[in-house]
């Protein structure tokens, strides 16, 4: 059976890595290539590198960046961040990379998912959504790094991202990230509970309890993990074995 | 000189990576002429199966493939090139290569996730230097919503278990078909890569 997957992110600004992997082995602290190649050999299942530059100039060493890691780190990976159009996505898949995840623009042109998965295939169309809790079992869909309200109801357009032809959700719990008390249960099991493509949980872990909860309270098939990683304060092989041992399917 | 297809457009910068990392030379195949210079053809996949077919129809790959292929040319299907080999998939009701018996169908199990993402196990029920140096029941990395169904068992070399049993590498002769990507699956991806290019499998 497919296992569950263990998908470090990384943050990539005008094409260096920023909050990398903290490890004193690591010869160059921002380079993606080494970042990934370190997350590799750990046992990582997927990366996912989201552009955070502010600049054109920035968003074209992306492409670089990608070309890069392409050519030495064999398993697969997602780019994320300022991508708008058809030609942004080709760009970065004709240069190595895997999936692609949208989030604004695909709330803004949501065309651009049924495009995007009939050109190149749902499976390289991932869309992000970021989930701010509004009450009972209800959360609405923010847009533009979290700071702007859509409207949108997160299990609504989840369904819809769905039909659109979206390969995966990645799920992101506003409220929880960055607090390291655990994940949006509820959130990620109704997403997803109420489609059938895969749903990654991110946002909110704290230890290895959490990620367990994800994949069984939360049915996530995969859990995204940034600080948590590049801090050490929990590695790949520890977070495996913990999953195995509880009766989990991963690769090990 | 491994010959790699390109068609439609997607990642196949990977499987370009893949083979130059374990020291071959490629050409990019997207006319027929190029197909006669190589040594290899790998198919990978990338899109969907109807879209797919049309696009190495209009650049007269379609016909050139098969002949190649036919004549005894070490081929490697991946994923959707994999798909490609049958007769006919349920993905946009097209007919394929038909060098196999068999069709293409989409998962329909009502509890698992579709498409089938993420990194499964390959069962070896048959023996092939293909597999030198990789352990069975091996993880390798799948991405798909279809998989192939086929009566020829004698062909199914490996098998994966998504709520069902279904063959996720076939080898006949010359040619070989693999359902997940060798060239995402780390280092066992690469030794699966490198074997059939080093051509044991063949004898």
């Amino acid at each position: 059976m497919v296992t569950i997957r263990i998908i470090p992110c990384l943050d990539v600004k005008e094409g260096k890595v920023v909050k990398g992997v903290h490890f004193e082995n690591l010869k160059i602290a921002g380079d993606p290539v080494e970042n990934a190649s370190f997350y590799c050999k750990e046992g990582a299942d997927e990366l996912v590198f989201l552009d955070i530059s502010a600049t054109v100039e920035g968003r074209k060493t992306m492409v670089e960046v990608v070309k890069k890691v392409a050519e030495v780190v064999f398993i697969p990976f997602t780019v994320g961040g300022g991508i708008s159009s058809i030609n942004d996505i080709e760009t970065l898949l004709s240069n190595g990379a895997d999936k692609i995840s949208i989030n604004t623009s695909a709330v803004k042109t949501p065309q651009l998912i049924k495009e995007g998965a009939k050109k190149f295939g749902s499976q390289c169309i991932v869309v992000a959504i970021d989930a701010k809790r509004i009450g009972d079992k209800k959360w609405e869909v923010y847009i533009e790094s979290g700071k702007k309200k859509t409207g949108l109801d997160v299990i609504e357009w989840a369904k819809r991202v769905e039909e659109l032809g979206a390969g995966e959700i990645l799920l992101t719990s506003i409220d929880k990230d960055g607090t390291q008390d655990g994940y949006d249960i509820e959130l990620t099991r109704e997403v997803s509970e109420n489609v059938k493509i895969p749903v990654i949980a991110s946002g909110g872990a704290g230890k290895l309890e959490h990620l367990y909860e994800a994949v069984v309270y939360g049915k996530a098939s995969a859990v995204l993990l940034a600080s948590l990683l590049h801090f050490r304060i929990l590695t790949i092989p520890q977070i495996k074995k913990y999953l195995f041992e509880k009766g989990l399917d991963v690769r090990l | 000189m491994v010959g790699i297809i390109k068609y439609g457009s997607g990642n196949i910068f990977s499987v370009i990576s893949a083979v130059k990392y374990i020291g071959k030379k490629t050409i990019l195949i997207d006319k027929p002429e190029t197909i006669d210079k190589v040594n290899f053809i790998i198919l990978p996949g990338v899109g969907n199966f109807g879209a797919g077919i049309e696009f190495l129809r209009k650049m007269e790959l379609y016909e050139a493939i098969i002949d190649k292929v036919n004549n005894g040319i070490p081929f490697l299907g991946i994923c959707l090139g994999f798909q490609f080999l049958f007769e006919w998939s349920e993905e946009g009701n097209r007919k394929g290569f038909a060098i196999f018996k068999g069709e293409v169908l989409r998962f329909k199990n009502k509890k698992l996730k579709v498409p089938h993402m993420g990194w499964n196990r390959v069962e070896f029920i048959k023996e092939s230097n293909l597999f030198n140096d990789i352990m069975n029941n091996s993880y390798f990395y799948f991405a798909h919503s279809y998989y192939a169904k086929t009566p020829q068992r004698d062909i199914i070399f490996g098998e994966t278990n998504y709520g069902i049993n279904f063959p996720s590498i076939i080898i006949n002769k010359n040619i070989v078909g693999v359902q997940f990507h060798p060239e995402k699956s780390g280092k066992d991806g690469l030794v699966f890569i490198k074997n059939f290019l080093e051509g044991k499998w063949l004898q």
